[in-house]
């Protein structure tokens, strides 16, 4: 590959040219050199196989095995049973498949809600910091705090926002404003979804924001001008400059905050304490709770496996779509 | 370019909303920590009854709080260096160098960032259930159990954005080490990394806020004796009470300095964003 001096690559593989001959030029070189990316590589690749590709691969693996718990201790002595585990969770005519399809529509709602609303809420803030003013920078420090908070500890503190007798929510609706004659439950039943939609906005829009953020610095201030000078008010400007210049970063923001959203266990399990009520009950708790109650870790697997080829099915076919939009514009 | 009369109104209402929305849950998480018991267990206030500082001090006692404490701190810390480490190394050899598998290994890397946590929990819970029953090696319950697949999880952005920040570094000082008799290691270190500092330091506190901050590893692997904050800050509700005042009062304290951190690398991380998004 070395063989013009040119390249980029080339000056790399020759880096001791002008250096007086040392102990490295004696032994043969060009064997090691190759090898040095990916020696770099190997400790990033080794934990990568590890955590990630071994336990993907021997998750596959389990959910064709009757892993229940009589073979959890000794998974060696599980059956094989094939396709057994997916027929039987996702059989749509049986309570277990009922349950999962639900889940799945809750989860589905609550990822799309939850993108549209952080999205909106982080575009806007992006859009009106665009401009200097005094206090920009602690107003956006505020903004980023939420995202930077430990998940735990905000999620915690939105439960006691959310307690029935002592949370401020019902203070401020109840006892303030009275707007309502008895005190609502927020964390059971079905206010339990919107509970857990507005936590998971404020958990996730300054990532939105911080990425806009991030995007809107690309935009040159010229365009702005350019597009004022032809009389152009906020909402043209918004609809002609700042969108179209944002479409990439917009692109993969939107499909890393679903994958996130629709994978979300944290909130779910902080919020409620382990045992979401059914109206808020996200894929990734229902499969956790459905593996560790009945330790049948087969179906439980089964179940993840079919997550996963959802999401990627759903992720390559908006990689496909916006893509090929874009082909048509070109 | 002025700014209509209008535009300055709606900036107002939008900056005045999003800041109510985004201070009011901590507003409660800090006033909420200065007050008596009685006023988080009968309604709520708006302003601590008798502000006291008793729920910092009563915190550690209710809950094993300075344990849970050591073990987030040894597990974030030690998860964070091991995987900006080899971050760098992985980060240096996508950025300068051209090889076979260079594309697989990115978007591969990448995209387990995407994939359900669900996914590798029960595998690798048998995993590192049975690796310990075969082999005596004590991954499950233990803390070094964790700091490998937390370390882990920070790798593939650790890598991504350290590539971003390479890139950025011109091609020019490494030919001038060369030239000078640097090897590459030596071009790595004396080269590329001082001039990556701000990057490697933001990489390090993102590495160290995802450990810091992981439940559902937390909740299925580990025991009492190496309970993280993650799951040991939901114990104190009690049957009989919750003990909401120290509950915020812990919240604060484990927050504080991830969210010091973050914020005073901020403008890091929208660089290393950008920096990364742009390829």
């Amino acid at each position: 590959m070395a063989t013009s001096t040119t390249a980029p690559d080339a000056d790399q593989r020759e880096p001791r040219a002008g250096s007086p001959a040392r102990g490295p030029a004696r032994r043969p070189r060009g064997p090691r050199r190759s090898l040095l990316p990916y020696l770099l590589l190997a400790p990033a690749v080794v934990l990568e196989l590890a955590i990630h590709v071994i336990p993907m691969v021997v998750g596959v693996w389990m959910s064709l095995l009757e892993l229940t718990q009589f073979h959890i201790r000794n998974w060696s002595t599980a059956p094989f049973i094939g396709l057994e585990n997916y027929r039987a969770t996702l059989d749509l005519n049986s309570a277990a498949g009922k349950e999962l399809l639900h889940s799945f529509w809750v989860t589905l709602a609550y990822s799309l809600l939850s993108v549209g609303f952080a999205w909106l809420l982080g575009i806007s803030a992006a859009v009106v910091l665009q401009r200097p003013f005094r206090g920009r920078a602690i107003l956006r420090a505020l903004f980023l705090t939420p995202y930077a908070l430990p998940v735990y500890a905000a999620v915690i503190t939105w439960s006691f926002l959310l307690q029935r007798d002592t949370g401020l929510v019902n203070h401020v609706l109840v006892d303030q404003l009275g707007l309502m004659n008895d005190r609502p439950f927020w964390l059971i039943g079905d206010n339990s979804f919107w509970s857990l939609l507005v936590v998971s906005v404020w958990r996730n829009w300054p990532f939105a924001f911080l990425c806009l953020m991030a995007g809107l610095q690309n935009v040159p201030g010229e365009l702005y001008e350019a597009a004022a000078i032809d009389g152009a008010g906020f909402w043209r400007r918004l609809r002609s400059v700042t969108l179209p210049m944002l479409r990439p970063v917009n692109l993969v923001l939107l499909l890393v905050l679903f994958l996130w959203t629709f994978n979300d266990f944290n909130t779910p399990f902080v919020l409620f304490g382990g045992s979401a009520p059914e109206q808020a009950d996200l894929i990734s708790i229902h499969i956790y709770r459905s593996s560790f109650k009945t330790w049948d870790f087969g179906s439980g697997s089964a179940m993840s496996v079919a997550l996963l080829l959802f999401l990627l099915v759903v992720s390559a076919a908006y990689l496909l779509i916006t893509n090929r939009r874009r082909d048509d514009h070109a | 370019m002025r700014e209509t009369a209008g535009e300055r109104w709606g900036r107002r209402i939008v900056l005045t909303l999003l800041a109510l929305f985004v201070v009011i849950p901590l507003y409660v998480m800090v006033t909420s920590a200065a007050k008596p018991l009685q006023d988080v267990q009968n309604g709520f206030t708006w302003w601590p009854s008798r502000p006291t500082l008793q729920p910092f001090i009563d915190m550690w006692s209710t809950v094993p709080l300075a344990r849970y404490l050591v073990n987030s701190l040894v597990v974030s810390s030690i998860a964070a260096i091991c995987s900006v480490a080899v971050a760098i190394f992985a980060a240096f050899a996508v950025s300068r160098y051209r090889f076979r598998g260079r594309g697989v290994f990115s978007v591969t890397v990448l995209s387990t960032q995407m994939f359900p946590g669900i996914l590798f929990l029960l595998p690798l819970f048998l995993i590192y259930v049975n690796l310990g029953n075969a082999t005596g090696i004590e991954l499950y319950a233990s803390r070094t159990g964790l700091i490998i697949t937390y370390l882990t999880f920070s790798l593939p952005f650790s890598i991504w954005m350290l590539v971003g920040y390479f890139d950025s570094i011109p091609r020019g000082l490494d030919e001038a080490a060369q030239v000078d008799g640097a090897g590459p290691l030596r071009t790595l270190f004396q080269v590329i990394l001082p001039a990556a500092v701000p990057g490697v330091v933001a990489v390090t506190v993102y590495a160290f806020m995802t450990a810091w901050g992981e439940v559902l590893f937390a909740s299925v692997m580990t025991d009492e004796g190496s309970r993280t904050l993650a799951v040991g800050l939901q114990g104190y509700s009690t049957q009989f009470n919750v003990y909401w005042n120290q509950i915020m009062a812990a919240s604060l304290v484990v927050s504080v300095p991830v969210v010091v951190g973050f914020l005073a690398l901020q403008r890091y991380f929208v660089a290393g964003l950008t920096a990364g998004a742009v390829k």
